[in-house]
């Protein structure tokens, strides 16, 4: 319904967007503000949208109190692992289901499919289970194998699938009649195609990642193990109470650069999102 | 895009009849090549998600508690204990009110923001990387800053104060604490259905529309007779995706209720998290966590029930 708008129109489209942006803005500004200002200012009444004083000694006490740095490590070696994974073997089967005829297909699709009606929390008894008859409890194997072969990796197959289906058969076809084998036509000629769609399945697979929760809080029990997330909400005192300043800091850390990346990026990341194979 | 459309991703591979031995062993290796190309996906699904789920409904017919290491086949025992446990109606209601109340409000958020940033506007792409924006806020920092927001004496409360407003302690009341997790998760990730939506939206003919306004056909009755049936297709996609992650809402229970007060928003799976791991019970953990695929697999039949009646323009 996109029509020209009047004057008027537009000023208040502007002003409805503006007051609809707070709730999505202003926790990270306050995040990011909070995590900065002394602690004595953190309630003051009234708050102080932009800080009074500034006080950054929070950001030396995150690492005093952690091994911080040690658990960013820790969440971005297993996400990039997870997301590098997750590309390569969501590709390959997606692109098997979309493009070869093999006896079966079908039902293992069909098979394949399952693991997206079985969310993990479904299975994370077991898992736990079975990951501890293996002495893999507290360590990061569970994070690791987990999303790039079970049910979370079922979504970026079936992104892949959906993508190779929308993409002219063609080139591969003469690359066939040429007599290139399966998988040098996958790797030279299909892959290199298939970048929106790697790049969407590389976004939310890294999210993904990321922001597991459940999973670490199951499985690690050490600090020098613990991912972020779960990091993050280990900054209490003696009475459990959260440090929030810290606590703040700490999140400040964790989201800005990702949302840095995100913004430079956002082109590829909104639309990369947006048109790959979710399109009902 | 339904599994069962499988056959139109057949390739067509150039088997020329006069060459029937070479076309022959052409199949058999692509044959093979397929096994091998979905060989590392199926044996992690078989692995991570069809043994662990045949696992969970054998440890379901036992109790067993971890800490007393014991393991006794009981049969139906803990499904009896399931319908009599009086956590569940509330753990059931908490879970409903939640997924009810954070699909509605997340679905006509997006659809609204959708609508919105769909109009010819200067910058409007600034407004819709801003909207999005939490999505790729790590969700526990999210949270943490809603936490903090939302204590009784925190900036939300701080700031209805100035305007001469007694907020309310918001994560300590059950109403209060229930509308604060759908409110939290649902500013999170209405992004990712907004930008689907606006992607829904974009692909509406604008012909359409030009041929309403020659009519003479009110804005709002071309939105209701145009624009959502077109749309209703990604409309049942993301809310199939939005209800399936409703239920599996964690992190945010954890940290900001800790399922509280009083059982106000223990939903399923904060339950099952409880049992499981905080109480060591391991066998009702496992009949728990079939109920919670019962649910989720139900749901999802319904929904493709429902896409046969209410779907309209489907390729």
């Amino acid at each position: 319904m996109r029509t020209e708008l009047s004057t008027g129109k537009k000023t208040a489209l502007y002003g409805l967007m503006c007051v609809l942006l707070i709730p999505f803005v202003f926790p990270t500004w306050w995040m990011v503000t909070s995590s900065v200002k002394p602690i004595s200012d953190i309630f003051a009444f009234p708050p102080d949208i932009i800080p009074r004083a500034f006080d950054f000694s929070t950001y030396s006490k995150v690492f005093e109190l952690q091994p911080f740095a040690r658990q960013y490590w820790n969440s971005g070696y297993i996400a990039a692992l997870v997301t590098l994974g997750t590309m390569t073997f969501s590709s390959m089967a997606g692109y098997a289901f979309a493009r070869i005829r093999f006896p079966g297909a079908n039902i293992i699709f069909m098979i394949v499919l399952l693991g997206l009606l079985i969310p993990a929390e479904v299975t994370i008894v077991p898992l736990f289970q079975m990951f501890n008859r293996l002495g893999m409890v507290n360590t990061h194997w569970p994070l690791i194998l987990v999303p790039i072969f079970g049910a979370p990796s079922v979504f970026a197959t079936f992104v892949m699938r959906q993508f190779f289906i929308a993409l002219p058969v063609e080139l591969e076809e003469a690359a066939r009649v040429d007599g290139l084998g399966r998988f040098t036509i996958y790797r030279k000629i299909a892959l290199p195609l298939a970048r929106p769609a790697l790049s969407a399945v590389a976004i939310f697979t890294f999210l993904h990642s990321w922001n597991l929760y459940l999973e670490p809080i199951v499985f690690i029990s050490t600090p020098e193990k613990f991912t972020l997330p779960q990091a993050l909400t280990q900054y209490t005192d003696a009475y459990g109470g959260a440090m929030w300043n810290i606590q703040l800091a700490a999140a400040t850390l964790t989201a800005l650069p990702v949302l840095i990346v995100f913004i430079v990026a956002q082109k590829q990341f909104v639309e990369g999102l947006a048109h790959t194979g979710l399109k009902g | 895009m339904t599994a069962a459309s499988t056959d139109d991703a057949a390739p067509h591979g150039p088997g020329q009849p006069s060459r029937k031995r070479f076309a022959l062993s052409m199949r058999q290796r692509d044959a093979i090549a397929g096994y091998l190309f979905i060989a590392p996906q199926l044996i992690g699904i078989t692995l991570f998600v069809l043994v662990p789920l045949g696992l969970v409904f054998w440890y379901s017919l036992h109790e067993w508690n971890v800490l007393a290491n014991t393991f006794t086949f009981t049969g139906t025992a803990n499904y009896q204990y399931l319908l009599s446990d009086p956590a569940l109606p509330e753990t059931l209601m908490a879970t409903g009110i939640f997924s009810a109340g954070l699909v509605a409000f997340n679905m006509s958020l997006a659809l609204l923001l959708a609508v919105l940033l769909d109009q010819k506007l200067r910058g409007i792409t600034v407004f819709r990387t801003l909207f999005f924006s939490p999505v790729v806020v790590s969700l526990v920092a999210w949270t943490i800053v809603w936490g903090f927001l939302l204590q009784k004496n925190g900036g939300i409360n701080g700031m209805l104060q100035t305007v001469g407003i007694e907020g309310p302690n918001w994560l300590r009341t059950p109403t209060t604490a229930m509308i604060s997790v759908i409110v939290v998760q649902v500013f999170k990730n209405v992004g990712l259905n907004m930008v689907l939506f606006l992607a829904a939206l974009q692909g509406v003919p604008r012909e359409l529309y030009e041929a309403a306004r020659v009519d003479g056909i009110p804005v709002f009755k071309q939105f209701r007779r145009i624009t959502l049936p077109l749309i209703s297709p990604t409309m049942l996609l993301t809310m199939i995706i939005t209800i399936v992650g409703s239920l599996q809402v964690f992190a945010q229970i954890a940290i900001l209720t800790q399922g509280g007060p009083g059982m106000s928003t223990t939903v399923l799976v904060y339950y099952l998290y409880q049992q499981a791991f905080q109480f060591h019970y391991f066998g009702y953990g496992s009949t728990l966590s079939i109920l919670l695929f019962v649910i989720v697999a139900g749901l999802t039949f319904l929904q493709w029930q429902l896409r046969r009646r209410f779907v309209f323009y489907e390729n």
